[in-house]
């Protein structure tokens, strides 16, 4: 259970070493998508601009306000509330966004599936869990709204953050076959017979 | 009482505000009875990160959680209040709109088919507006609720048959939870319907899952039920953020309706922890502001 500091862009060597239950904290650049995004670049066809490789994406779309381009404001946004969602939802992307992109790390909420521990598994990914619902607190690691991208489908377009010290995050699925999701999900799903025999129901 | 059409607005697009930045202070309890029961020591520090984030929402007066919610609004109307529904439903849905441009906040809505966000989080028959009414008190309540997705896609109806009874509705709960994990931010509140028609029943489910918690299901077997799947559902062992742990839930909650004899609905909402509500009173001495 080691903690490690990333910065962004990171090699495959660096995210292999990481084990379920590590945190890390990761600085640089992080790149916020989702539903539309996601469905827009790969089920649409649609490019970004933006070099993905070895980066890490997080499942977002932020509050924000817009403000006049400047220095602190490269991209005319300042954030308001930038907060994590659900990540299951975005399974079927992983895989792509892996293969196509060259994406490291995914951080999210909730977990993914078996989908995407493999694909962590062949090409050397880990997915981080952040604490769902703690939008307030995760929004003073964020310095800067520093670009985005696909912009017509505000809110959930392509943001690029800048971080420093965001996290620190649970390694809850790694590149060795290890998702803490599916162990307490195989646990939950034992205890089943019993939280029905504590009402009465026999199976 | 009147009720002025320019006092629905202002007090719609206050508590919209409202309910996204200050969480109830029986969540907060709960939160706290949670952290002292809990057992697991990962469980205790993601228990630790949701209390600390309230601290900052407070300081930083920032909003709890990114996710603005699909905005509800529950209209609880008193004796001898004059009011003009048509005017009201416009009024809060101005309201809405104008918390969402003004603050600014994230617009979660948009349409159904063409996924289109207007940037206004109003929309066809949104926000959601309830009315009820209350003979017994000279004023109005009105109550906010922005409902998360993580936890509003947790939601299912499963029209069960008589022959299954209570047992069915039991199992089914348990399995619902099991199948939502960690997708719906625990610990959550569990909203369990029972009864009526099949719209009715999910909107029962609704009404549990955004009720205070320490309050009690009105059906005296309800609250039998209610007492019985909260002490059960944390035996399951999920944990906050479905990453293991005893607090799986702070509460089963169960609302029920009478219901047709070859009918045996059941239906599950559930809510996050960051279980977001806030209203405010009209009454003829003012405005107040609560959760």
């Amino acid at each position: 259970m080691a903690h490690v500091e990333l910065t962004t862009p990171m090699t495959e060597a660096q995210v292999r070493a990481l084990r379920t239950g590590d945190t890390v904290s990761l600085s640089g650049s992080l790149f916020g998508i989702r539903d539309a995004t996601l469905i827009h670049l790969f089920d649409r066809g649609r490019e970004t601009r933006f070099d993905l490789a070895g980066h890490a994406v997080i499942h977002t779309a932020p509050n924000v306000r817009r403000v006049p381009r400047s220095s602190d404001y490269p991209a005319g946004y300042a954030p308001i509330c930038v907060g994590t969602t659900t990540s299951t939802r975005m399974e079927r992307f992983t895989q792509p966004l892996m293969t196509r992109c060259g994406v490291r790390v995914i951080i999210g909420k909730g977990g993914l599936l078996s989908g995407s521990l493999n694909a962590f598994s062949d090409l050397g990914g880990v997915y981080l869990a952040i604490v769902g619902g703690t939008a307030a607190l995760e929004t003073t690691w964020i310095e800067a709204i520093e670009d985005v991208d696909l912009d017509d489908l505000n809110p959930e377009s392509l943001w690029r953050f800048r971080v420093r010290n965001f996290g620190p995050l649970l390694v809850a699925m790694d590149s060795h076959g290890d998702s803490l999701y599916e162990q307490v999900r195989c646990d939950a799903a034992a205890q089943r017979d019993a939280a029905l025999a504590s009402m009465g129901i026999r199976t | 009482m009147k009720l002025y059409q320019a006092a629905v607005e202002e007090v719609a697009r206050a508590l919209y505000i409202r309910a996204l930045k200050q969480l109830p202070d029986d969540i907060k309890h709960g939160l706290d009875r949670l952290t002292h029961k809990e057992r697991d020591a990962g469980a205790q520090r993601v228990l630790g990160t949701l209390v600390r984030n309230i601290q900052v929402a407070e300081e930083t007066r920032n909003l709890l959680c990114q996710d603005t919610g699909l905005p509800i609004y529950n209209v609880i109307i008193g004796r001898d209040v004059e009011f003009d529904g048509t005017v009201i439903k416009a009024a809060i849905t101005t309201g809405c709109r104008r918390a969402t441009q003004e603050h600014p906040l994230r617009s979660s809505v948009v349409h159904p088919i063409t996924r289109q966000n207007n940037h206004t989080s109003t929309g066809r028959h949104v926000p959601v507006i309830h009315f009820d009414f209350n003979e017994t008190v000279e004023r109005v309540r009105i109550e906010m609720i922005p409902k998360g997705s993580g936890s509003e896609n947790g939601s299912w109806l499963r029209m069960c048959l008589p022959s299954e009874g209570v047992d069915a509705i039991k199992t089914f709960v348990i399995d619902r939870v099991l199948e939502a994990g960690g997708k719906v931010c625990p610990p959550t509140i569990v909203g369990v319907g029972i009864g009526g028609t099949s719209d009715l029943c999910m909107h029962l489910a609704k009404v549990a899952a955004t009720r205070a918690l320490g309050s009690r299901c009105e059906d005296e077997e309800g609250a039998q039920l209610e007492a019985k799947l909260s002490e059960a559902v944390n035996l399951l062992g999920i944990g906050p953020q479905g990453l293991g742990g005893d607090a799986t839930a702070f509460a089963v909650h169960v609302e029920t309706a009478a219901t047709h004899i070859t009918l045996n609905p059941v239906a599950v909402n559930i809510q996050c922890h960051s279980a977001r509500r806030a209203s405010a009173i009209l009454s003829p001495d003012g405005i107040e502001f609560g959760f």
